[in-house]
């Protein structure tokens, strides 16, 4: 009962498709929208941790921090303009964004 | 040889639930609980596969720093989350057969493929085995791959500066110390000298000028 590649690709799929799921499931809900938006990047860097590991290169890990970087200030920005349109609609209902609609 | 497939079914499964528990819960605080409980996991099968340095970079970024981030603006913020859950239930069916189609796809992808043989003799930078992951991982991405180290580190500044430009906000009403003001006022702006006749107090004109 060896763990091998496929294993950790499969962990990774379904990962992938909850995060997809999570985007479909909670429309309304933009905090949510960016957790699922987490849980697909974090699928990516299994991908890429389980490629560099089991084939014997480390690039693949190189770059799954750069995944790591740009997830970082993915959320810290996605949040910080969640936090302004807070503040001037009062709801964070991704429905009512459309100030940008003539 | 049983050790590592137990670990690694364990890791599997609590990442795959609470990935779950994250898009079904209720409460978004919840939310981020389990997904802090789902990168912890995740974290977990990074060790078992032996990438150590990422397993615990994934706790110290995402742990101590995006999901922290995450609770800090749902507390922040006054939502009425009971809202934002309507049509959960109508978009239920649909989210569910997209999601089961890509899942479908992506594990006949997984499972009817193979690795061509000719990718092991085309390694870039092959894992050393005589250094920990850490040392292999600084000896590549300090030399070889510098360029994409620092342009990591000027998106993380323009994410820094671009969150706190968002986020600052001046109020027009708040009085705040001028510096340049106070340092260029003069004992003239500040008092004027006035002869006042005894008996008579300020003139009118003079208490005009005085108050100025």
């Amino acid at each position: 009962m060896t763990i091998g590649l496929g294993h950790y690709l499969a962990v990774a799929a379904i990962l992938f498709t909850l995060g997809i799921l999570g985007i479909f499931l909670n429309r309304k809900n933009i905090i949510v929208i960016l957790m699922s938006i987490e849980l697909i990047l974090l699928s990516v860097n299994i991908n890429l941790v389980a490629f560099s590991t089991f084939l014997g290169d480390i690039v693949g890990q190189v770059f799954a921090l750069l995944v790591l970087t740009v997830a970082a200030a993915e959320a810290a920005i996605g949040l910080a303009v969640l936090v302004v349109y807070f503040r001037n609609r009062g709801s964070i209902a991704v429905e009512d964004v459309n100030l940008m609609k003539g | 040889m049983i050790l590592p497939a137990l670990f690694f079914y364990l890791f599997a499964a609590v990442c795959v639930a609470s990935a779950v528990m994250v898009i079904v819960s209720r409460n978004p605080v919840h939310s981020v609980l389990f997904l802090i409980l789902a990168f912890v996991n995740a974290a977990g099968l990074f060790i078992l596969m032996g990438a150590e340095f990422l397993g615990m970079m994934l706790i110290v970024v995402y742990v101590g720093a995006v999901a922290v981030l995450f609770l800090f603006v749902i507390m922040m913020l006054d939502v009425d989350f009971v809202e934002l859950r309507e049509g959960f239930i109508q978009y239920l069916p649909i989210g569910i057969v997209i999601g089961g189609i890509f899942l479908f796809e992506l594990l006949l992808v997984v499972g009817a493929w193979v690795i061509n043989p000719q990718v092991t003799k085309t390694i870039t930078a092959a894992i050393p085995t005589n250094v920990t992951n850490t040392e292999a991982l600084g000896l590549v991405l300090y030399t070889k791959y510098i360029h994409y180290f620092q342009l990591a580190g000027m998106v993380l500044l323009v994410a820094m500066i671009g969150a706190i430009v968002l986020t600052l906000r001046h109020k027009a009403n708040v009085k705040r110390q001028n510096i340049n003001v106070q340092n260029a006022r003069t004992p003239e702006m500040a008092m004027a000298m006035r002869k006042v006749a005894s008996g008579q107090g300020l003139q009118d004109a003079d208490a005009a000028e005085w108050v100025k």
